[in-house]
């Protein structure tokens, strides 16, 4: 309608300002940032250059670049074990039932998760749960030191995000078509090579987008390995943390930041290729057989 | 090929129970814990409040709850006010930038918290707004409102669009429209939009822990410098009623959602 | 009968999505106390000329005057024009009252006036005793004359109806036309309707409009649309309709012609004017035709084909009878009650005739 509503000016108004002075400026800002020059007094400043970047390469932080990233891929595949025959057999559970059960599994997405990871060592302490039954069982003498490992930190990792990565996979299984099966199965095809064959290529866009869900948070999330992982087990999110609030190194922060933004569009890039590869397999669907 | 059948039935059943068990387990060792009178909660020695009593005597806590209280309540207010008129706008309206608009939601709500955190420090530092309530307020009002949008538009992705075209030809304005049909229609919606906002800002640390200031401490932020420290029971019991909070919060708005399909 | 006032005229209308011509340089006039329809296939434009009417779209160009004023900048909330939508387009949180007084209230009326308004135009549509129910709670039916009298209630210039019968069944469509009709005379409102069924169009219009592709084909009575159609996709679209071709072989003098059909020579009426070889279209009603059985001599000219096809319709027995030449014509014939064991069998042949000056002889042109 070309004819002027307050309402709808005040609608799309509000929340274009907001996203653009929050959301927009804020991330232009921090790209901007990262090509400055570290400054104590005004936190950056002129000339530009991209020294921020060439300190990632810097062997010291390489290292720490490598392992943070190790830890978050590893996190990403241990959900993907766990979460992908688990979100199949939710689709596989009775219609009525499948709503409750993704229930549960997002409900401790929106509780706190400082306070879940925080739960985590009564599991895994010295004198946790599973220290104190595998004691018990005299399965080992002395109580394994599984706190403050790397292994916590993906324990962590893989518990807290494991929501993220159920969703996007129950909700690609959940659309496959069943007909595809019996052709398959009709076809000579055995269940594994099904599973193959047909499962993994036409769920890929799910697997991708859990990937990504997982991926990216588990390399922010500073406060896990805070509490799990001890000193020397760092993610991303601790180094950005640090150059932010400790060494006020506001360009090498932001450079750190910027990467993750670059592997967010890698990923969304993915999975766009992947949604658009099984959408055109979609002819397949049915009436070709 | 029955019982082979059956067996992996009950396979695929005992998968599903124990990932939701351990799903569930460290939040009933936490619970459990924060009524453990002994004090480093290895063994069980008796039902106890006491950790809860001294919580609530705790007055640094208590300002701190009452700062995380009131930043969850008004960013989830202007969150939900903000968020319903943007659904409103992206469903009912054409208009440039539209794409714009509704590609920033997306990215908002998948770039990681972290740099969502940064860059707020950086623009609140670069305009000079001082860091503390101000600052910690726009930040979680941010982070709420793409979860608002999302809610709040997928109920109106249902709404018959005839109806307001209806009401409308009846000679009601667009602001009428929006307060006479819109807005009844999709209040359970709305609603949860709030209580899911509400839960975000109450545990929310990333971003807290870039945009807070010395001057005013809020709960998440408390509890996570607690727990640095190691097990405690004063954390077991405030971190007990954090979870319940969100539980309570999340289950309401989950029915809401789910009365009107 | 005065003279028809104009209501609505709307002047060269243009409207594209894209690339697709919706609307083309259409005008139209309403008068004032008329059931107007606008009829057409479905994508022939007719709903988008309802919904410029009511401003809940905008034309690309041209102008609305409504009473002698131009509406086309008002928001659809400010024009004297209520709509009755296909879907009902209740509100489901709102009670029958509450639907109705819907529009009173946002007009500001007072509180008692609108009571009284609002039960008396339930009571025309004999939902009085619904007031608080809610619109799942009422039948296809109910939920229609709810949305007929949330519009009527306002006392809008012009009630705009689009395909409001197209979601109820058969019988009770039958029904809500006659109620329309009979609704529509007594608030003396002018109705502008919609619809793609040209047995409605026809059963209850005054004038009807028969739109293709976003341009007028035919404005005329009921009656002309049917009986002189303008072209052919009119005379498609109003009903079944048999076409012979056939050639001008002699002018007879004004507005009669020798026209060649069927390899015979026949002395036809036409309206338009047309030149020796002119390539002609000669429609036929299927009503029009008389079939009669070929035991005596006919005096008149006939055609004689064979049944093909004969199915018993209750009122009437249609048949397919195919000439020599392999067209196939359908005819309609009511039963005579003078001989109730009428009827042909299979391959009889038969003579085809009909009453001189009902066909309608158009240039050739092929759809």
């Amino acid at each position: 309608m070309k004819h002027f509503s307050q309402f709808r000016f005040w609608a799309i108004g509000l929340a274009s300002v907001w996203l653009t002075l929050f959301v927009f400026m804020p991330n232009l800002l921090v790209v901007i940032t990262s090509f400055l020059t570290r400054d104590v007094m005004a936190t950056a400043s002129l000339p530009i250059n991209s020294d921020s970047y060439l300190r990632t390469l810097d062997p010291l932080y390489l290292q720490v670049l490598w392992d943070s990233l190790c830890m978050s891929l590893e996190t990403m595949l241990v959900c993907l074990i766990i979460g992908y025959p688990f979100a199949m057999c939710i689709a596989q559970l009775p219609k009525k039932w499948q709503p409750i059960i993704l229930f549960l599994v997002i409900l401790p997405f929106w509780t706190n998760s400082l306070v879940r990871t925080y739960a985590l060592q009564f599991l895994l302490g010295n004198q946790g749960v599973i220290n104190n039954i595998l004691v018990g069982l005299n399965i080992v003498a002395e109580p394994l030191q599984l706190l403050y490992t790397k292994f916590a930190v993906i324990v962590g990792l893989s518990y807290i995000c494991m929501p993220f990565m159920v969703l996007p996979l129950y909700s690609a299984i959940e659309k496959l078509d069943v007909r595809l099966y019996q052709a398959a199965q009709d076809l000579g095809a055995g269940a594994w090579s099904r599973f193959l064959h047909i499962t993994i290529p036409l769920t890929s866009p799910g697997i991708i987008a859990g990937c990504l869900m997982v991926l990216l948070p588990a390399m922010g999330m500073f406060y896990i390995s805070d509490l799990l992982g001890g000193a020397k087990n760092l993610l991303l999110g601790n180094v950005i943390k640090t150059q932010f609030l400790l060494a006020r190194d506001w360009p090498f922060g932001s450079a750190l930041s910027v990467m993750l933004i670059v592997l967010l569009g890698f990923m969304l890039w993915l999975y766009y290729k992947a949604a658009n590869f099984v959408n055109k397999q979609g002819g397949i669907n049915g009436s070709d057989f | 090929m029955a019982p082979t059948f059956k067996g992996l039935k009950l396979i695929r059943l005992s998968y599903l129970v124990s990932i939701l068990v351990l799903l569930y387990l460290p939040i009933a060792v936490l619970v459990i814990n924060s009524f453990n009178a002994s004090k480093y909660g290895i063994h069980w020695a008796g039902f106890t409040w006491k950790w809860y009593i001294k919580l609530f005597a705790n007055e640094s806590m208590m300002q701190a709850a009452g700062h995380s209280l009131l930043i969850a309540v008004t960013s989830a207010s202007i969150a939900t006010i903000i968020g319903t008129l943007a659904a409103v706008a992206l469903h009912r309206y054409q208009f440039k930038g539209k794409a714009i608009l509704s590609s920033m939601v997306f990215i908002s709500m998948l770039t990681p918290e972290i740099v969502l955190a940064i860059a707020l420090l950086i623009i609140f530092i670069l305009v000079g707004i001082q860091l503390g309530f101000w600052s910690l307020l726009l930040g979680h009002i941010t982070f709420c409102l793409p979860f608002v949008i999302v809610a709040v538009y997928s109920r109106l992705k249902g709404f018959d669009m005839k109806m307001l075209e209806a009401a409308r030809d009846l000679g009601a304005t667009e602001g009428k429209v929006f307060m006479k049909i819109i807005l009844p229609l999709a209040l359970p919606a709305v609603a949860a939009g709030w209580l899911l906002s509400f839960t975000l800002s109450l545990d929310d640390v990333i971003v807290s822990a870039f945009v807070t200031g010395p001057g005013y401490e809020i709960l998440p932020l408390k509890v996570y410098s607690m727990v640095r420290v190691g097990v405690s029971p004063e954390v077991n019991s405030i971190s007990t009623v954090l979870l319940m909070v969100s539980l309570v919060m999340v289950i309401i708005s989950q029915l809401l959602l789910r009365e009107e399909k | 009968m005065s003279e028809p006032r104009p209501l609505l005229t709307l002047n060269n209308l243009s409207k594209t999505y894209g690339d697709n011509i919706v609307l083309n340089n259409f005008n139209l006039t309403v008068y004032d106390g008329e059931f107007f329809t606008l009829l057409g296939p479905s994508g022939c434009g007719k709903t988008t000329v309802l919904r410029i009417i009511a401003g809940l779209e905008d034309a690309d160009v041209g102008q609305i005057h409504l009473t002698g004023q131009e509406i086309s900048s008002l928001p659809a909330e400010k024009r004297p024009v209520n709509t009755v939508f296909q879907s009902y387009a209740l509100f489901p949180h709102m009670s029958v009252f509450e639907n109705v007084a819907f529009g009173l209230k946002m007009s500001g009326v007072a509180k008692d006036e609108i009571k009284s308004r609002v039960i008396e135009a339930l009571e025309m549509v004999r939902l009085s005793d619904f007031l608080d129910r809610k619109p799942a709670q009422l039948s296809g039916g109910q939920q229609q004359r709810v949305a007929i009298a949330r519009a009527v209630v306002n006392r809008p210039k012009l009630l705009l109806l689009d395909e409001s019968l197209s979601a109820l069944d058969y019988k009770l469509r039958q029904q809500m036309q006659v109620e329309l009709k009979r609704l529509q005379r007594k608030l003396g409102i002018t109705f502008v309707y919609v619809t793609h069924d040209q047995e409605e169009a026809l059963s209850m219009s005054d004038r009807v409009l028969v739109m293709h592709k976003g341009i007028v084909q035919q404005l005329g009575t009921p009656r002309e649309i049917y009986e002189q159609p303008a072209n052919l996709f009119v005379a498609r679209f109003i009903g079944e309709i048999n076409q012979l071709e056939g050639v001008i072989v002699a002018i007879d003098g004004n507005h009669q012609y020798e026209v060649k059909v069927e390899g015979m020579q026949w002395a036809l009426h036409a309206e338009h004017n047309f030149i020796v070889g002119d390539k002609v279209n000669v429609l036929l009603r299927p009503e029009d035709l008389r079939v009669e059985y070929i035991d005596a001599p006919h005096v008149d000219q006939v055609l004689v084909g064979t049944i093909v096809e004969r199915n018993y319709k209750g009122k009437t027995l249609d048949s397919i009878i195919r000439l020599p030449s392999g067209v196939e014509l359908i005819t309609s014939e009511f039963f005579d009650e003078d001989d109730p064991s009428f009827d042909y069998s299979l391959n009889q042949s038969v003579a085809v005739k009909w009453v001189p000056g009902w066909e309608v002889v158009m240039p050739y042109e092929t759809l």
